[in-house]
Parts: structure tokens; C-alpha cells; sequence
């Protein structure tokens, strides 16, 4: 009876990441990675296929121009060309530019995502080649229909067809890690894999850990709004930093001092000052409303 | 009085080791592999764990967010670099010749032998149905196919189709468009395959239909014998790349319909690595097939010929795929 009446503590605090998976290396530590959402895979598919057709009509031209230059039986040639080029830039960008080490095409790099396998193991070639087979039926035959629209007689029959081929291309859209059918099938998924650099740390080199702020002051927040002040901090936007550093001033009751910047930089460092040494201590204080 | 935060003496401490792996990674996915000296390939693992070690101290202790955002994605960086494929790509080209190609075509014999059966079917079929009523070659054979190759042309007309005036000038163009037509539709026949086998079953028996269609066609003119030469010389190549495209549609079908123990997601998977191999070699046969029947059945016109080069080609296969071999 009683343990039914006590009070539950409070349920963890899970970062807003519905994309968040685990990837837990061989060395036992989970380096949180997080999925590509569809809107970054749509757009990084559109600046490749961009790129395919920008090749493919450069080639045509520089074609051209070599045929009327040289103008002696190279129209042979260059139709093989053509051709050649037309067939590998469909069949084979993708997969060559994702056995680089980037594991990327250009439009997946501009967008920071990389291919990797759905087990954590070694992206090997043929799950990449299979990848992007199955873009045959995912892209290129939905593609070839939609321009097909005013070719068709049957109009069932080219119903049925725009449905049989919105299942693959639709296919992301309705599982909760946004494999394609290819991703599927090669047993590879897409992951965000952004190049961050190193920013500097605002806490600087000294903290006053006197006078500035009272105890209750500093009891006023937690974890998350530490990480809020310091976005707020590194944009350095002056009319964010002024309400913020009035709405702190008004919250915990300290008294305003230098402009908000200074305010506010003074009061991170007291914070995280703070937070951190109740943190070596083994208290890591969520939110406002986790208990100090 | 002022105190240093401990997060900020950690940083300060292991901040080095972390720029030196960032520049490292910079230059290995940049492709720059080979310009790395050997200590820095050694030296890359090394910074990778010490790289992970500072990761989850700096979750434990340090609440700059950047700063763990940075780690985080450092070390998923180095992750896939210490973790990733480590041969280079001429080394997997030659494994994928000497060992993987012919292994994963072996393996799915069965399917092989599957739509082999059905492209025969279709064939038998197409050719029986067409030999007792020509009226059936309009139902298998679309009429920009057949190019006026029909019931109702003559003999002169069809022979000429087989030993036509030889155009050796655009050769090389019918070649690649044979080529690039033909796997095309192989890799579109295997990509259906996912679709629980059944677009590829339809696609190996159409295939059949249309061969024996033309088979029934010109044996009725009695120009069966030459015809089959026609077709042998690319045909043993193509036919098989074809057919092994179907079999890879299946293996890839079965998997998904019939997962066994594995779940049906992993089954998949399983299916689709073998499956791939497969079909990256029938991207190669067709090529193959391409140049024989863009050059070879341009430049050779006689029947007995044909059927040599076709033969010779099918046994270069069989004997490439199956022949057994020792181990390593």
C-alpha cells in the first residue's frame, strides 16, 4: 500500500531528438548519433541529381563543340561517349561517390549526412552498390512515368502504376528510421554527420566565484537553461541578450550590473561554476524544476 | 578570488590531441590517404580512443554544450574512419573477380536454375503457340520491336535481318546503346525482385515469350538454324546475364517472403549482399555481351562461326562460375 502512495520520481530527462539512435562503439561508449530526416535526404537527392544533369548537359556540349572542331568521323565517338556518360552518371555517381571515405555524395556532404551500415559494422561495397540499385525502381521509373503522362491511353492502368511506384518512393516517409527501400536492402541508413569545429569555451580562463550572485540566484536554474543561456551567449544577438538578462534579473533577484553581455557572461560562469562542481559531486540538476 | 573550471582544465589539457585528429581526418576523407606518413596512420586509432575517453568525461563533468557537440562528432568522425572499409579499390576489384563473383552466382544456383526455367518456359510456350497460329506473334512481340520482322514478311526480307548490309561505321554506338539498353533493364529486373519475386518471374517469362516468338517466326522459313546463330553469338552471354539478373531478383524476393530464423529485416539484408555481388557481375557480362553484339555479329557473318564464338563464350562462363576450385 504504501509504496504505491509514495511519490514517483520524476521521469529522466530525454533531449527533444526522436532521431537519436545508439551506436555503441567496440570501445563501450554510445556516440548518440542521430538519423537524416527526410526533408535533408529529398534535398541532398535534388543538388545531386542538379549536378547528374548540369555533367550531363556540359558533356553534351563539350561534345558538340569537339564534333564541330574536329569534324572528321568523330560522331561515332562521341555518341559512345555520350552514351557511356549518360549510363554511369545514372547507374554509378552515387555509388562511387559513397565508397569514398566521406561515404557521401557531393549533395549528401553539402547537407552534412553520411551512409552508414544499420549495425554499426564496416560499409562495405556491396551494400552501397545495392543501395543505389534499387534507386532504379525508388527514382529513376517513377521519374520516366511522370513524364509518361500524356503517352498513356489506359488511365487506370497509369493510376495503378503512379500507386504501385508512390509505395517505393513514399517509402521513407512511413518507417520511424526513414529507410528507403535501397536502405532496406543494403542494410544501410543515413546519419548526420556534421563537421563541427571546436568553439571557444565561454567560461574563459577565470571565474569570480564571489560576491556577483547570491546562492539563490544561482539555485534558479539547471542543466538545460545553462545550455540556453549559452546558445544565447555564442548567436550574441543584442536584443535576445537584453530580455534574457532582464528576465534572469527579474527571476533570481540579482542586481543588474555592466551591459547585458557582460551580465550575462558573468552570470554563465558563476552557473556553470556552479552546476559543475555540484556535478563532480555527482548531482546533475536537470531543469528549473529538478529539485536543487 | 578566481578559480580555473576543472571542465576548462580538461579542455586545455586534451584540446591538442583533439586538433590533431581533426587535421588528420581532414586530410584522410579529403582522399589525401596516401600523403599520411606511417606514425599518423598509427597515430589516428590512438587518437580515436583517446578521443572516446575524453567523450564521455566531458558528459560526466563539463557542461559546455559546444564542447560535447564537438567530441561527439569528432569521435563518430573517427569512428567510421578507424572502422571503415579498409581495402582500397583495386584490391576489392580483384577480390570481386577471383573470389566473390563466381562464389555469389554459385550460391544461388537454385535461383539460376529457377529462371532459367521460366525464361525456357516462355520460350517453348511463345514458339509452340506461334508455330500452330502465326496470328500469336502480335501478342508477344510489340510492333516497334519487331521492325517489321513479322508473319507476314518474306523469306528475303527476314534473311536479310540475319546477314544484313554491314554498317561497320556506327558500330561502336550500337555497342554502348546495346550495352547501356541492356543493363538497364537487368538491374531494373533484379531491383523488382524485392517486390516478393514476382515482377522478376514475369519479366524472365516475357523474355522467353519474345525469344520464341522469333524463333517460331523465322523457323517457319526455315531460318531457325541461321537465326539461332544470330542470336547464340551474343546471346549465351546475354541470356545468362539476364537470367542471372532474375535469379538475384528472386534470391532478394525469397529473402523477403521467407525470412527463416532471421528476422525479416536482417533476412533482407543477408539476401541483398549476395544478391549485389551477382549483379555487379552482370553489369560486366552485359558489357560483354554488348561488344559481341554490337561488333561480333556485325563483323561475322557466317552462321557456323557464330555458333562458335556463343559456344566458346558459354563454356568461358560455366567454367568461370562453377568449375571447382581450391580454397584460399
Amino acid at each position: 500500500m504504501n509504496a504505491a502512495t509514495q511519490p514517483q520520481p520524476p521521469p529522466a530527462y530525454t533531449p527533444p531528438q526522436p532521431r537519436m539512435r545508439e551506436l555503441v562503439t567496440p570501445e563501450g561508449i554510445d556516440l548518440r548519433i542521430v538519423l537524416a530526416e527526410a526533408g535533408e535526404r529529398a534535398a541532398a537527392l535534388l543538388l545531386d541529381l542538379a549536378i547528374i544533369l548540369g555533367v550531363l548537359i556540359g558533356a553534351t556540349i563539350a561534345l558538340a563543340i569537339v564534333g564541330g572542331v574536329l569534324n572528321f568521323g568523330v560522331e561515332e565517338l562521341i555518341g559512345v561517349v555520350w552514351l557511356l556518360v549518360a549510363f554511369f552518371l545514372r547507374n554509378f555517381y552515387f555509388t562511387a561517390f559513397e565508397l569514398t571515405p566521406r561515404a557521401a555524395t557531393p549533395g549528401k556532404r553539402a547537407l552534412g549526412l553520411r551512409v552508414a551500415m544499420r549495425d554499426g559494422g564496416r560499409l562495405t561495397a556491396e551494400a552501397i552498390f545495392l543501395r543505389n540499385v534499387m534507386r532504379e525502381v525508388e527514382l529513376f521509373v517513377p521519374i520516366t512515368l511522370v513524364f509518361a503522362v500524356g503517352f498513356s491511353e489506359d488511365g487506370l492502368a497509369y493510376l495503378m502504376a503512379l500507386i504501385w511506384c508512390g509505395v517505393f518512393v513514399l517509402f521513407p516517409l512511413f518507417n520511424k528510421d526513414r529507410l528507403r527501400v535501397g536502405d532496406l536492402v543494403g542494410g544501410t541508413w543515413v546519419v548526420r554527420a556534421p563537421r563541427r569545429l571546436l568553439d571557444i569555451d565561454l567560461a574563459g580562463d577565470e571565474v569570480e566565484t564571489e560576491g556577483l550572485f547570491s546562492a539563490e540566484a544561482l539555485d534558479a536554474y539547471g542543466v538545460k537553461e545553462l545550455t540556453v543561456l549559452e546558445d544565447v551567449l555564442r548567436r550574441r544577438d543584442p536584443a535576445t541578450m537584453k530580455a534574457v538578462a532582464e528576465r534572469i534579473q527579474y527571476k533570481t533577484g540579482a542586481r543588474p550590473f555592466g551591459s547585458p553581455l557582460e551580465f550575462l557572461q558573468a552570470y554563465y560562469k558563476a552557473l556553470r561554476l556552479h552546476l559543475e562542481s555540484r556535478l563532480l559531486f555527482g548531482r546533475r540538476r536537470r531543469d528549473k524544476y529538478d529539485k536543487p | 578570488m578566481t578559480v580555473t573550471l576543472k571542465s576548462r582544465r580538461f579542455r586545455t589539457e586534451r584540446e591538442a590531441d583533439w586538433r590533431r585528429l581533426e587535421n588528420l581526418l581532414d586530410r584522410f576523407e579529403k582522399g589525401q590517404r596516401a600523403s599520411l606518413s606511417d606514425d599518423e596512420v598509427i597515430a589516428i586509432p590512438v587518437l580515436y580512443r583517446a578521443t572516446l575517453t575524453s567523450l564521455s568525461m566531458a558528459r560526466a563533468i563539463s557542461l559546455d554544450k559546444s564542447l560535447v557537440d564537438y567530441l561527439e562528432s569528432l569521435s563518430a568522425r573517427a569512428y567510421f574512419c578507424v572502422y571503415g572499409a579498409r581495402t582500397t579499390l583495386t584490391e576489392r576489384v580483384a577480390r570481386f573477380f577471383v573470389r566473390d563473383w563466381p562464389e555469389a552466382v554459385r550460391s544461388l544456383w537454385r535461383e539460376t536454375l529457377v529462371s532459367g526455367a521460366m525464361n525456357l518456359l516462355g520460350t517453348i510456350v511463345a514458339y509452340v503457340l506461334v508455330r500452330r497460329s502465326p496470328q500469336w506473334f502480335s501478342s508477344f512481340v510489340s510492333e516497334d520491336y519487331a521492325q517489321g520482322r513479322d508473319p507476314s514478311a518474306s523469306y528475303k526480307q527476314l534473311y536479310d535481318t540475319l546477314h544484313g548490309p554491314q554498317h561497320v561505321d556506327g558500330l561502336s554506338v550500337l555497342a554502348a546503346f546495346l550495352f547501356t539498353h541492356n543493363a538497364r533493364i537487368a538491374l531494373l529486373s533484379f531491383a523488382l525482385g524485392f517486390a516478393c519475386c514476382l515482377p522478376s518471374a514475369f519479366m524472365m517469362i516475357y523474355n522467353g515469350l519474345v525469344l520464341g516468338a522469333f524463333l517460331a517466326l523465322f523457323a517457319q522459313q526455315g531460318l531457325g538454324f541461321e537465326l539461332g546463330g544470330w542470336l547464340f553469338i551474343h546471346g549465351t552471354t546475354e541470356i545468362f546475364a539476364v537470367t542471372l539478373a532474375g535469379a538475384a531478383g528472386f534470391h532478394i524476393g525469397w529473402g523477403l517472403a521467407f525470412p527463416g530464423e532471421l528476422s525479416r529485416m536482417d533476412a533482407l539484408a543477408a539476401a541483398g549482399r549476395r544478391a549485389a555481388v551477382v549483379m555487379g557481375g552482370v553489369v560486366v557480362m552485359l558489357a560483354v555481351a554488348g561488344l559481341l553484339e554490337g561488333y561480333g555479329r556485325q563483323l561475322v557473318q557466317s552462321t557456323l562461326v557464330r555458333y562458335a564464338v556463343g559456344a566458346a563464350m558459354l563454356t568461358l562462363w560455366c567454367t568461370y562460375f562453377y568449375l571447382p576450385r581450391g580454397e584460399r
